[in-house]
């Protein structure tokens, strides 16, 4: 899963500071592991030598000072880009999709067509392993098995996850 | 056969052992105390009470089912509750004839006293129905009064049944009316009349004799004189039972089967919860108990409903009050008993071919070829049990107890035979037909996975077309037989009118009377008598005498010339009993008691000299003279012959019913004691088509009754076959090669019982024609006309399930969803 | 393997075998298509998915002119199908088109061979021809050793071969294939999924292919999701 590019689009819904990043992070995706502040400073600073972000302001509060991020053009065609890539089709894929899934709603983007595209990919890869399997000899044909029933497995998870988009939408953007 | 006993057995133990495993699965849990685990009676009587339970509550399909099973059942309880009716309608009638039957008819006459009356018989016909008339003249003060009249009628006055009233009060009975002497005055009651639609009076009379009429002191059974069957006439009845019956037992097997294929589904589910084999067995016998005790309530109703209308039925001039239908006490109890008990064992018969399993029913196809040694067995007997009889039963004998019982024995089981005998051949031809257009091979393969089904309704028809068409040829040989009878003249008339008088004058005074009846053509007039030669002795031998014009005398010998005058002696046949002329005759004396003396004797007639020798006409040897004299009624004083009666031949115009009624008027006003007889169709053939028309209609009945229940299977395979069905359509097949599948299907076995069925039964009837010893013959158009029936039974199965089929053949049956 | 990897574009309007545009069809209240297109390249293996009652099979049925759509047209080789006859759709049917189902497919009452026979001798072929070419069929697919019996007395998967078998002996231009493994295990699936593609390729038969199981469609050259009575080309986003 792309920290970086989670992180950027978190700030295409506007802009925050560090805290509220990770603040955010933590909420949408850091179900089983939070985000170290280190971790978001860090990509921060990438992402601001990259172009992809830059320092909206300072804010001055009661603690220490806070830079305020916001995305810029790059940072948002970059979005684009990778949630418009399938992901290479492989297993445990669930949780950057799942990112990409409602970072796609958060940024008003087609959740589904994303969904889509990934499955598409998947098939792509499937409709290979079979036909290497066809081809070639036991071995080989356990191997891709093994390939082919977690690609499945993962584009029923695709197809149930696009089947609940609307409930999921409504719970991300509530 | 122990084959196929031992299997299910042991699919039942192992179904037992694996219910045993799962606790509180099969009624094992609850018989624990019985090692044996033998299901307790508690137990049989859950099951059977859950089985009525399904038949009652499986919901709406559930009832459908069980209603078409119990108005099937219910038809043919019905149909074997007027059966059951038989005897005691029987004996009520038999009870009610003999009150007004003279007790003297076959005793000697009583003498006259204050106590008797004299009867004299009034019978008529009218369009067919007979009238049963009497007249009555009192001798005294008290008279026997017959059932049914309160007081013997006053001369003038007449008693009619509430049948003719009505006929004689409509236009139609103006024809009838000459023919009841004197005004109606009375009703008579129930007592007194056969059936409601009996068409009867009596008049009152002052002028009767004991010439022509009977002295009668009582009414009431002739003792000892029980008239047996004719021995023809009781294998008729037998076979008519027999035939009548058997395809009723084999609807009612036939509806308790409805839906069975459903139910098979249920008992599987049933089977996944827990049940074990023998517990479904008992569940599915319950629910067809269920199905058959609704039936016989469904068909006491159906009985009780007909028995009122019963009594608008008129057959034969014989009819029934609807208390006349008493189901037979012990019949009904046996009826009964043995509805539901038949329905359980078709059940548990049927189930006997098929392992119900939890996730479904599993058919054991046969795979052994049908055995044909066992199923000849049952018609081999009864051809063995008829065997005895082969020479025929003698002259007039009558059947005794053991023939009755031998004979249905025999009957029943060669009809049985036929049904046994269907299945085997079904399947030996369906076997061996290979080839043909896809609709038949559809229809073939059908019915070598499963002819068993469609055999076993067919052999209903196939027991009834058989028996119909062994009826059909004892009828049409006994009917043969009995048309022979007419004859006469050659002279081609319709009517015969016969009254008792040796005058050929009233012959010729009824004659003029009929030329001028409405209708009438033509008329030739005889009368016949006999003399006896004056030197013959008391046993002397009577000849002939002939009295008619010479028109008349033509028709019955060729006489070239004829004179008024003139008279004939009949030449072709034994030479000794032909009359010499000149021989001398004794004649009566009408002055003196005819019947009594010698001195009446005084009078002579000489048979002329000149008498010529004439041929008579061969051809109605019958009844036409073929010895004695024939004579114009110038030549002989007729007053003075014995024992004379004139006919009257009546040539119609065609096509005139009514000119019948218009002759028997006249004739009627001549005089009561004339009768008209109907030349062109004897009454006993009358009766016999009548019967005929009886035996087709319940045949066709039976057809239909039959068609239904091969509808209600086909429509049920049909329905099992959804998606099969719409699978062949998405592939293209055409409506019309389905259509044609299922009419092979229906035509294949309906076909081979129709064949089947022609040969037993003209087999049978044969076979039985020989035992009542009458020439053989078979009317084949007749049993064309039963096989055609039978065509037509395909078509209507096939027509009516047709709008399923095209249904079924929509492409819903696609979708899994 | 000789199918290009590489035919992934839909075929326009002119190039394809089969083409359905706008098809709507509605049973009773529910709407089973919504304005589905869809197009068939001859010999290329099409596999249709989507959850259930999203009107794949009603949208198979629309194309093979089993159901005719309330709406839309189906074009088969230039031919407008919803202008011909039932008869004619039938004939069709019988010449053209090839159909494996999930099950209950096959005569129970026919033996193998006579199954497979039966579309020729629909469409009018002597029997015994008819029942040569079924043998070579059985043969081709591996079930030659069933064919005197009667389906009850095989197992699934030869069912369904045998159902393969009948589906291709008429030599259809497109085979019609409703969730064909759908009651089999994944090995037998397998196995008749390659036998289907493999004889299907090789005479250049198309195969629209229903299926929710997505490695069935697997075998396939080009997927279509129906969703919601609509139908998406997938070929397009990979």
């Amino acid at each position: 899963m792309s920290i970086s590019h989670t992180l950027l689009g978190l700030l295409e819904a506007g802009p925050r500071h560090g805290y509220d990043l990770k603040r955010a992070f933590d909420e949408r995706f850091g179900h089983d592991r939070q985000l170290h502040y280190g971790q978001v400073y860090s990509t921060m600073s990438r992402l601001l030598k990259n172009g992809l972000v830059e320092v909206d302001g300072v804010e001055a509060g009661g603690g220490p000072e806070r830079k305020r991020y916001a995305i810029t053009d790059a940072g948002v065609t970059d979005v684009q880009t990778w949630l418009t890539t399938p992901e290479k089709p492989e297993p445990y894929l669930q949780s950057t999709l799942y990112t990409k899934v409602v970072l796609a709603m958060l940024t008003g983007r087609d959740a589904g067509e994303l969904l889509d595209t990934q499955r598409a990919e998947h098939l792509r890869l499937m409709r290979d392993l079979t036909r290497r399997k066809k081809g070639g000899d036991l071995a080989d044909q356990l191997i891709c098995d093994h390939a082919l029933f977690h690609l499945e497995a993962d584009l029923r998870w695709l197809e149930t996850a696009g089947s609940r988009l609307e409930k999921l939408a409504k719970e991300v953007l509530a | 056969m122990s084959g196929t006993r031992t299997e299910p057995r042991a699919a039942d133990g192992a179904a037992e052992a694996e219910a045993g495993g799962t606790p509180g699965s099969g009624p094992d849990s609850r018989t624990a105390h019985d090692p044996a685990r033998r299901p307790s009676l508690r137990g049989w009587f859950d099951d059977i009470a859950m089985g009525l339970r399904f038949a009652f509550g499986g919901g709406r399909e559930g009832w459908l089912r069980t209603c078409l099973t119990s108005v099937g059942v219910g038809v043919g309880v019905a149909v074997l509750l007027f059966a059951a009716s038989v005897p005691h309608m029987m004996e009520a009638q038999d009870a009610r004839k003999a009150s007004w039957t003279p007790t003297s008819t076959f005793q000697e006459e009583p003498r006259k006293s204050d106590q008797t009356l004299l009867s004299d018989t009034a019978n008529t016909e009218f369009r067919g129905e007979s009238v049963r008339g009497r007249i009555l003249d009192p001798d005294g003060e008290q008279p026997p009064v017959p059932a049914g009249l309160e007081a013997i009628p006053e001369p003038g006055e007449v008693v009619v049944s509430p049948k003719l009233r009505e006929l004689l009060r409509s236009s139609e009975g103006d024809l009838l009316k000459p023919r009841v002497p004197g005004e109606i005055t009375g009703t008579i009651s129930k007592e007194g009349l056969a059936g409601p639609q009996e068409l009867a009076f009596y008049a009152g009379s002052d002028d009767l004799t004991s010439d022509t009429a009977s002295r009668v002191d009582g009414y009431g059974p002739q003792e000892g004189e029980s008239q047996p069957l004719p021995a023809a006439l009781m294998l008729l009845i037998v076979v008519a039972c027999v035939v009548l019956l058997l395809p009723v037992g084999a609807f009612i097997a036939a509806a308790v089967r409805f839906g069975g294929e459903r139910r098979d589904r249920r008992l599987a589910a049933l089977r996944l919860t827990g049940a074990d084999t023998r517990m479904t067995r008992r569940i599915a016998a319950g629910e067809a108990a269920g199905g058959s005790l609704l039936g016989l309530a469904v068909g006491g109703v159906f009985f009780l409903l007909l028995r009122e209308s019963a009594t608008a039925v008129r057959v034969q001039g014989l009819s029934l009050y609807s208390s006349d239908l008493l189901p037979h006490p012990g019949l009904t109890a046996l009826l009964a008993i043995a509805v539901p008990g038949c329905a359980i064992a078709v059940t548990l018969l049927a189930l006997r071919g098929v392992v119900i399993e939890p996730l479904g029913v599993v058919r054991q196809t046969p795979t052994r070829k049908r055995r044909l040694w066992w199923r000849v067995l049952p018609m081999l007997l009864g051809v063995a049990l008829l065997l005895p009889y082969l020479g025929g039963f003698a002259e007039g004998e009558t059947q005794s107890d053991v023939d009755t019982f031998q004979l249905a024995a025999a009957v029943v089981l060669i009809l049985v035979g036929v049904t046994a005998l269907l299945p085997w051949l079904v399947e030996s031809v369906v076997r061996r037909t290979r080839g043909g257009p896809v609709a038949l091979q559809l229809a073939v393969r059908r019915l070598q996975l499963d002819s068993g089904t469609s055999a076993r309704a067919v052999s209903g028809v196939t027991v009834a077309i058989a028996g119909a068409i062994a009826l059909q040829v004892l009828f049409g040989a006994v009917q043969e037989d009995e048309t022979t009878l007419s004859g006469g003249p050659r002279f081609d008339s319709q009517l015969l009118v016969s009254t008792p008088a040796q005058e050929h004058a009233t012959a010729e005074a009824l004659r003029a009377d009929l030329d001028r009846s409405q209708g009438v053509r033509e008329t030739i007039a005889l009368t016949s008598s006999f003399a006896i030669p004056a030197d013959a002795g008391p046993d002397g031998m009577e000849d002939s005498v002939t009295v008619g014009d010479c028109a008349s005398l033509r028709t019955l010998a060729k006489i070239d010339s004829c004179e008024p005058g003139d008279t004939f002696v009949v030449t072709d046949s034994d030479p000794g009993a032909t009359p010499k002329p000149g021989t001398t005759y004794a004649m009566d004396d009408p002055a003196g008691d005819a019947k009594s003396g010698d001195k009446g004797r005084a009078e002579r007639w000489k048979l002329p000299e000149d008498a010529r020798p004439v041929s008579s006409h061969q051809a109605h040897d019958d009844f036409s003279v073929t010895s004695g004299i024939l004579t114009t009624p110038e030549a002989v004083d007729d007053t003075r012959l014995t024992q004379g009666y004139s006919d009257v031949h009546v040539r119609t115009d065609p096509g005139n019913e009514d000119t019948t009624e218009h002759v028997r008027n006249t004739a009627a006003r001549f005089s009561m004691a004339a009768d008209t007889f109907n030349q062109t169709d004897t009454r006993v053939s009358q009766e016999f088509a009548a019967i005929k028309r009886g035996i087709y209609a319940a045949s066709a009945a039976l057809l239909l009754l039959i068609g239904a229940s091969l509808t209600i299977s086909t429509l049920e395979q049909l329905r099992e076959r959804k998606r099969l069905l719409s699978v062949l359509v998405a592939f293209g097949t055409r409506r019309s090669t389905l259509g044609w599948s299922v009419f092979w299907q229906n035509a294949i076995p309906i076909l081979l019982g129709v064949a089947l069925a022609a040969a037993t039964g003209v087999g049978l009837g044969l076979l039985l024609l020989q035992l009542a010893g009458v020439p053989m013959s078979v009317d084949w158009l007749a049993i064309g006309g039963l096989a055609s029936l039978g065509g037509l039974l395909i078509l209507l199965v096939t027509l009516l399930s047709a709008p399923v089929l095209w249904r079924m053949m929509r492409p819903d049956g696609l979708r899994t969803e | 393997m000789t199918a290009p990897a590489t035919t992934v574009t839909p075929p326009t309007a002119t190039t394809a075998l089969l083409a359905a545009s706008g098809l709507h069809k509605t049973y009773g209240s529910t709407a089973a298509l919504a304005g589905a297109d869809l197009s068939v390249r001859a010999g290329e293996v099409v596999a249709v998915m989507g959850p259930s009652g999203s009107g794949k099979s009603t949208l198979l049925h629309c194309l093979a002119g089993i159901v005719p759509p309330d709406s839309g047209t189906v074009h088969y080789r230039q031919q407008e199908m919803s202008s011909m006859s039932d008869a004619e759709r039938s004939a069709l049917r019988r010449r053209d088109f090839g159909f494996v189902f999930q099950f209950g497919q096959l005569v129970p009452e026919l033996t193998c061979t006579e199954n497979v026979a039966l579309p020729l001798r629909l469409a009018g072929a002597k029997r015994r021809a008819a029942e040569e070419r079924a043998t070579h069929w059985l043969e081709r697919l591996e079930v030659e050793d069933v064919r005197h019996h009667r389906p009850g007395q095989i197992s699934g998967g030869q069912g369904q071969r045998v159902a393969i078998a009948r589906a291709l002996v008429g030599d259809p231009s497109v085979i019609f294939a409703d969730e064909p493994t759908g009651a089999l295990d994944s090995l037998n699936g397998e196995r008749v999924m390659d036998l289907l593609t493999d004889s299907a390729k090789e005479s250049r038969t198309a195969v629209v292919l229903v299926t929710h199981e997505a490695r069935v469609a697997a075998y396939s050259d080009r997927e279509i999701v129906v969703r919601d009575g609509s139908a998406r080309d997938m070929a397009a986003l990979a």
